[in-house]
């Protein structure tokens, strides 16, 4: 009975108001009531909608740039957490809507499957991510010029824990070293050249290029750190890798994320992307105590990937894409704008608002919006 | 790797549907507009690519959204 009439308004109304008004109400309440009560809310749902012709850009542009005066610009620290910096505040913003392909501070949160959730195990789990290189491993690494000679000096303790042995080592040298000879001696390795006359810079270089061998882990990923969120185990990482990350079979692959849009752009696509910009952005704000509406910031993420790419908010990126001539030259770099328009020939329709302004001609806004049309017959 | 990640399960990838030719005509109808001033969403689109799209078809995205719960938006594959 209640249902029927709830059908009725399901493609009316938001289905979060539906909900709202479905756990608000009395049990037992005559359907004419329900009705009055859905048809009210109808009402009130139309009039605080948006008007066509509202410059809500503008609106947005203003309630998220006052209290965005406000923000801090320094970066702060991890609570508690050893050399793990975060961006936030102002810089923040402005890397993520400026859509910056390397963002200041990379950083994904990864979820676990159980049993790791649960903290199994959870320490060699966050090691076996963690990017390490040839020199995590050795004590110590010199050159004995006399010998023409790289000597290693392996350290045992640092490998305890984790999964890379003395064999795993050997073979990754052995893949970097072509034309060496490798031998050992106790617990150091002795790498020599297999042609006569090896030549002493090219050892130093060889020197540098062992220590920045990548060994094993995830790449790109520089520092882990398991943290407890809401009773399960998650690992927080500097660096991010999604894909890669996604590859490994104790992560779970439905909720892990990065703070790296145009990752997610890569990996999963537009949508998540805007998703993505608006979580960012949104946590950005709330952190640093300001109230700005959520919907402002939907708007930003939906007009950065209006073209299917994120584009940022800068003259290389969502003005590029304005079909007026005068409105992108109103932007940025208007000298450049014109002369390329003039060269090519473009024309301008004139249906936007900046170009309107400029030539003294009413704007299409609001009121301005209308057009009187006369049908011929 | 042995079993293939299905992207769709991720939390911040919303329901993609491809729509046929008579939704869309029904589509732009309602909102009096043309195929060229919907959002657009690249053919190369991880989700689209499993979608077998082509192009200037036009997708539905199910988003679910703090605001009102659910929210449909509506994108065209582009190259």
């Amino acid at each position: 009975m209640a249902n029927s009439i709830f059908n009725e308004y399901k493609n009316k109304l938001p289905k979060k108001i539906i909900e709202d008004i479905e756990k608000e109400l009395p049990k037992n309440i005559s359907s004419s009531k329900l009705k009055i009560i859905l048809e009210k809310v109808y009402q009130e749902y139309l009039n605080s909608r948006v008007e066509p012709g509202e410059s809500i850009g503008i609106i947005s542009a203003e309630s998220i740039g006052e209290p965005g005066t406000q923000m801090t610009l320094n970066t702060f620290h991890f609570a508690g957490v050893a050399e793990m910096n975060v961006t936030v505040g102002l810089p923040r913003i402005i890397e993520i809507l400026d859509g910056r392909k390397l963002i200041k501070t990379p950083l994904m949160e990864i979820y676990l499957t159980k049993p790791y959730s649960d903290g199994t195990d959870i320490k060699k789990i966050a090691q076996s991510i963690k990017q390490t290189t040839f020199k995590d491993f050795i004590e110590e690494i010199s050159v004995e010029i006399t010998e023409g000679i790289i000597k290693i000096k392996l350290d045992e303790e640092k490998s305890k824990g984790t999964d890379v042995t003395e064999k795993r080592l050997n073979q990754v040298l052995e893949r970097v070293l072509k034309g060496y000879s490798i031998k050992k001696q106790e617990d150091t390795l002795i790498i020599k050249s297999k042609s006569k006359n090896e030549n002493l810079g090219e050892i130093y270089r060889l020197k540098e290029k062992i220590k920045d061998v990548y060994v094993s882990g995830v790449k790109k990923i520089t520092q882990v750190l398991p943290v407890k969120r809401n009773d399960e185990f998650i690992i927080i990482t500097a660096g991010t890798n999604l894909k890669e990350v996604l590859k490994l079979d104790f992560v779970d692959k439905t909720r892990t994320i990065t703070n790296d849009v145009f990752e997610i752009y890569d990996v999963l696509g537009v949508e998540a992307a805007r998703e993505t910009i608006i979580n960012e952005v949104y946590k950005v704000i709330e952190n640093q105590g300001l109230n700005v509406d959520i919907r402002h910031i939907m708007l930003v993420a939906d007009t950065m990937t209006f073209s299917g790419k994120v584009n940022g908010i800068t003259r290389y990126g969502v003005i590029s894409e304005k079909a007026s001539i005068l409105a992108r030259a109103s932007f940025e770099t208007p000298i450049k704008h014109l002369i390329n328009a003039s060269l090519v020939g473009e024309t301008d329709n004139l249906k936007s608002v900046i170009e309107n302004v400029m030539l003294n001609q009413p704007v299409p806004v609001g009121t301005g919006l209308p057009d009187l049309v006369t049908k011929i017959k | 790797m042995k079993k293939e990640f299905d992207l769709t399960s991720h939390v911040l990838v919303p329901k993609h549907i491809l729509m046929n030719k008579k939704e869309v005509e029904e589509l732009l109808e309602k909102y009096k507009i043309t195929l060229n001033e919907l959002p657009r969403i690249s053919l190369k689109d991880p989700v689209v690519a499993k979608l077998n799209a082509s192009l200037d078809d036009v997708v539905k995205i199910i988003r679910s959204s703090s605001t009102s719960g659910e929210s449909e938006f509506y994108r065209r594959v582009v190259k």
